[in-house]
């Protein structure tokens, strides 16, 4: 479905990736792993359009989308929930998951929609007329979520999601998000939690400087050593 | 590599302010009494971007009531002129100003952002409209004459405003004081956090910035002979400074003061060859600036300096 | 001795009550972790102990002395610091400048610039940022940045230090950097209530654990007790 193929990106003069390469069947979970500032936040920023790559290619669903604007890029079917969630802060919650069906065709339909991301989230229906800037921060985490989903999109691209969310938030996160995947919604997971990013994921991808140093199947590389001593703490 | 060796030399700066310092105190021995009276105009600009800059610098509450600090201390001119000498009416001036701004710095200082800029802007008109409404119903006149001085007495008066405004802000600058104030630019609730008394220090600052204004005011007042509110409390003086200091850039000292030279001297030039256009071309030079060059003239002359060294 | 007390606090916006009657007290020399789901209410409390927010009831003393709604900064004079949990450097200002002025402005007696100067140093040293001290805030790596707002709190002298969410973001290497640096911090005499998600530190630095949700105290307790307990598991940590 995605096709990320040596793709080098600058920060003005400073590079940030080099030659990165991943690959995103449909209806898998690909996870990307790396430390803090690996240029992992680069990368979907890249594939959804909001940062220009200096060269290489992305590819999503057979066409380049390098290259394109943002929202076109959405209006395809990628969606991205930044780190933080970035929810409009000025905004009440039900106004957020509104402006998450901006494209014309989800706009029709966001009465509906808005009630599914509530059977999901009954958390946010409570808080509906609430401003966004009142909520926590894992409660803005839960609303970016909730938005990402109104567009009916066919890839998701999460950036860290699990970010200062309590425990039993991270446990209902990951099994969201295998929900999301059982429903036929591609995902690709860029996380700090390690252990849970590749325990659901199909298959993962670590980024270290810029650079993929290790992919293959996620069960592979929970027994990797590597992985295991610098991310697992083991 | 010589002239980078120059301006990087340790006295090379202080002996050109010295210089600029006695050719200005010098100045009206030697030249027409028309570039006096236009480097005193400059210098009023000078004056009030460098005082607007000492507060709205670092703490980034950009602030409109410049026009309220001016014109009180043109109207208390007009008030005591006649009565009290001049050192004594420009120092009131410059202590009513001061005691308002403290009166408005209590009001407004609390609010954030936009709400400030657009406040101090209304609390600026507001006094002008009430003054005008005043003169109307109950002085009868509106407008006041204004003892006339000698322009030379005039130009070193505001020479030696300008002198103190300097010292002020350089002084301001170097203190610890000066460091917070731009740690309240930066996160004020970060701020007030680690212990430093943000209302006070904020009240305090708008206060002497207000205070120079204030007594700029008072000596003007006398150049111009009559005054009226709309003459003292002209919005341009609250407005003039915020742009001058963008175009000169805020991050160094010498930025408003530059920024407001080059500013007053390109509106001489153009109100007498372009009379017609040259608020246009202001606004066109304004536009660039904010495009091209987000750190002003300082911006600009950082980038030189880095890529004279670097190259 | 105890250090900070607090009787029926309570937080109401408008219509929303954000912290209703919590009582807690910390001890000197305690390290107290303060946890619970997202919206609980958390750093509201912090914002009131701090002085951010004035509390709509219910007492807070420091010392014996009433601290609600006094103003941050005579908070912090007074010994109380704080981290925040998304951070609130002074970005464009150099790493040592951020933490210089904490030392001047945050001590309650009287200090001058080469004293300030001294602790500011010994404190980048402390935390381990001596390298970067001339570094702009905001071209530090997150990890740096968290040391960073440590340090800064630190240089104002507290005898209570509040972080929030000091663990968020880090990984595993982080984490265990960032425990050592509590740990030191206590050893150094600082009294510690922090907010904290990864369990994995309260577990093993924490000398007791209060549990908030919903803006209610739902548990307290020794580490040991509270992920044992039903209530807690249920609404926070989850089965595992």
């Amino acid at each position: 479905m995605l096709e990320v193929s040596q793709l080098d990106t600058f920060y003005g003069k400073t590079q940030a990736m080099w030659g990165v390469s991943l690959s995103v069947d449909e209806k898998q979970i690909v996870s990307l792993v790396g430390a803090n500032e690996a240029g992992k936040t680069t990368l979907l920023k890249t594939i959804c359009g909001i940062l220009r790559p200096a060269s290489g290619s992305v590819t999503f669903l057979g066409s380049r989308i390098d290259g394109l604007t943002p929202h076109s890029i959405v209006e395809l079917g990628v969606s991205y929930v930044p780190e933080g969630g970035k929810p409009f802060t000025e905004m009440t919650v039900r106004e957020n998951l509104e402006m998450g069906a901006y494209p014309y065709q989800a706009w029709q339909h966001r009465e509906e929609r808005i009630e599914q991301v509530y059977q999901v989230f009954p958390y946010l229906k409570s808080r509906e007329g609430q401003l966004a800037s009142t909520l926590s921060g894992g409660e803005r985490q839960m609303l970016a979520m909730g938005r990402s989903l109104m567009a009916r999109p066919k890839l998701i691209m999460f950036d860290e999601p699990s970010y200062g969310l309590a425990p039993l938030m991270v446990k209902e996160l990951f099994r969201f998000i295998t929900t999301l995947n059982d429903q036929g919604i591609t995902v690709l997971l860029v996380e700090q939690n390690v252990r849970h990013a590749l325990e659901i994921a199909d298959g993962a991808y670590v980024l270290e400087n810029g650079r993929i140093v290790l992919e293959g199947k996620s069960s592979d590389l929970l027994q990797n050593d590597h992985i295991k001593k610098a991310y697992l703490g083991l | 590599m010589d002239r980078v060796k120059v301006i990087s030399n340790r006295f090379f700066l202080p002996g050109l302010l010295l210089f600029i310092l006695i050719l200005l105190t010098t100045m009206p021995l030697f030249v027409q009494p028309y570039v006096v009276i236009l480097l005193t105009t400059i210098i009023m600009y000078i004056i009030l971007t460098l005082s607007w800059s000492i507060f709205s610098g670092p703490t980034r509450y950009i602030s409109l009531a410049s026009a309220a600090f001016f014109g009180v201390g043109v109207y208390v001119s007009a008030m005591l002129g006649q009565v009290l000498p001049l050192p004594v009416v420009i120092a009131v001036g410059g202590l009513v100003s001061l005691m308002l701004a403290l009166f408005i710095g209590l009001l407004t200082l609390r609010l954030r952002g936009m709400y400030f800029i657009i406040f101090t802007f209304g609390v600026s008109e507001l006094i002008r409209h009430f003054l005008l409404w005043w003169e109307t119903n109950f002085t009868g006149t509106v407008g006041r004459w204004v003892v006339a001085v000698d322009h030379t007495t005039v130009y070193y008066v505001m020479l030696i405003i300008f002198m103190m405004a300097l010292l002020a802000a350089y002084l301001v600058r170097r203190s610890k004081f000066g460091l917070a104030l731009q740690s309240i630019g930066e996160y004020e609730e970060a701020a007030v956090h680690i212990g430093i008394n943000v209302t006070i220090l904020k009240t305090l600052t708008f206060a002497l910035s207000a205070f120079f204004m204030g007594a700029a005011g008072a000596i003007m007042a006398t150049r111009w002979t009559y005054i009226d509110p709309q003459i003292a409390f002209n919005p341009l003086f609250s407005f003039m400074p915020v742009l001058m200091a963008i175009f000169g850039g805020i991050g160094q000292l010498y930025g408003p003061v530059l920024g407001a030279t080059i500013f007053a001297l390109l509106e001489e030039v153009l109100t007498t060859e372009f009379p017609y256009y040259y608020m246009l071309l202001f606004g066109i030079i304004l536009i660039a600036v904010i495009l091209f060059l987000p750190g002003g003239l300082v911006g600009l002359i950082q980038r030189w300096r880095r890529g004279g060294l670097e190259g | 001795m105890r250090l900070l007390e607090g009787e029926k606090v309570t937080k109401n916006f408008g219509g929303l009550t954000a912290v209703h009657n919590v009582d807690f007290d910390i001890n000197q020399g305690e390290i107290v972790g303060l946890i619970g789901p997202n919206g609980a209410g958390k750093t509201t409390l912090f914002n009131l102990i701090s002085g951010a927010l004035p509390a709509t009831g219910g007492e807070i003393r420091y010392k014996d002395e009433r601290i609600t709604s006094l103003k941050p900064n005579k908070i912090c004079k007074k010994g109380i610091a704080r981290t925040f949990q998304l951070i609130k450097l002074f970005a464009n200002m150099k790493v040592f400048e951020n933490v210089f002025l904490a030392s001047l402005f945050g001590v309650s007696t009287e200090t001058n610039k080469s004293n300030a100067k001294k602790e500011s140093e010994e404190l980048l040293e402390f935390v381990g940022l001596s390298a970067v001290k001339t570094t702009a805030a905001k071209d530090l790596t997150l990890a740096n940045q968290k040391r960073l707002e440590v340090a800064r709190a630190l240089a104002t002298r507290p005898e209570l230090l509040l972080l929030d969410e000091l663990m968020a973001g880090l990984n595993p290497t982080e984490v265990a950097q960032a425990m050592e640096l509590v740990t030191r911090i206590r050893d150094k005499g600082i009294t510690v209530f922090m907010i904290e998600h990864v369990m994995k530190a309260i577990m093993s630095v924490c000398n007791r654990i209060m549990v908030l949700d919903h803006g209610v105290k739902i548990a307290e307790g020794t580490p040991g007790e509270i992920t044992t307990n039903k209530k807690v598991i249920e609404v926070y940590l989850g089965e595992d």
